[in-house]
């Protein structure tokens, strides 16, 4: 079970600010890829994945990034800060 | 260094205050505050989102490559969460240094961090409604100075 967290637009497509999902995804990549076969509503929020970045473990990383052992991820647009 | 993500309104006069106090060894401190701008009067607040956890542990990393880079004698960062009204302080970012070209140029570089790498989602309420604030591409090659 991983931790999934959704931010600002992210969130407001999805519906949810956070949720358990069961996966067995070897990476991002496959993680956003289940999520989006999902419902319509993950589809929306990941169809443009250049707007999206990703956090695992609460570390800026890509979406090839692999995740054994990793106990959050999280999605969210690039960041507006300052 | 202090790291501050706060909901609460601060005052920069009084961040400044405190943090120029029993400085012996410093010689200048540079201070930036970001405002809340409101082009034409057509804002009616700002919702700064942010990621509690994460958000602290990368202002903290920026401030630590900071301290790297230059010989600083402190950093503050200040940066708010929560609504925020037109004209009110967003953040601050405070360094001291024993001169002033390591001061300046620390605090822009945590700046240009906090702007792209920070963990920060602001969303405008204006008399046309609500919207996100999109990340500008400007800020995003403000970083290849550092690199």
């Amino acid at each position: 079970m991983i931790d999934v967290l959704y931010f600002a637009w992210v969130r407001e497509r999805i519906g949810l600010p956070r949720e358990r999902v069961e996966t067995d995804a070897p990476t991002v990549a496959a993680l956003v890829d289940q999520l989006r076969a999902r419902e319509d509503r993950y589809e929306a929020a990941f169809a443009d994945l250049s707007a999206i970045r990703v956090a695992v473990d609460q570390q800026l990383t890509g979406f090839d990034a692999p995740l054994t052992g990793v106990r959050e991820v999280a999605f969210f647009p690039p960041m507006t800060g300052g | 260094m202090e790291i501050r993500i706060l909901p609460d309104a601060f005052d920069p006069g009084a961040e400044l205050a405190r943090f120029s106090t029993d400085r012996s060894g410093t010689g200048a401190i540079v201070t930036f505050t970001g405002l809340v701008r409101d082009d034409g009067g057509a804002l009616h607040a700002l919702e700064i989102e942010h990621y509690p956890g994460m958000t602290e542990a990368a202002v903290t990393a920026m401030v630590a490559e900071a301290e790297g880079r230059w010989t600083l004698t402190d950093a503050l960062v200040v940066h708010r969460h929560g609504t925020l009204r037109p004209g009110e302080p967003i953040m601050m970012v405070a360094t001291a240094a024993r001169h002033r070209a390591a001061a300046f140029a620390a605090a822009e570089f945590l700046m240009d961090y906090l702007k792209s790498r920070a963990p920060f989602w602001k969303k405008e309420t204006t008399r046309d409604g609500t919207s996100w604030v999109a990340a500008r591409d400007e800020d995003e090659a403000a970083l290849d100075r550092w690199t």
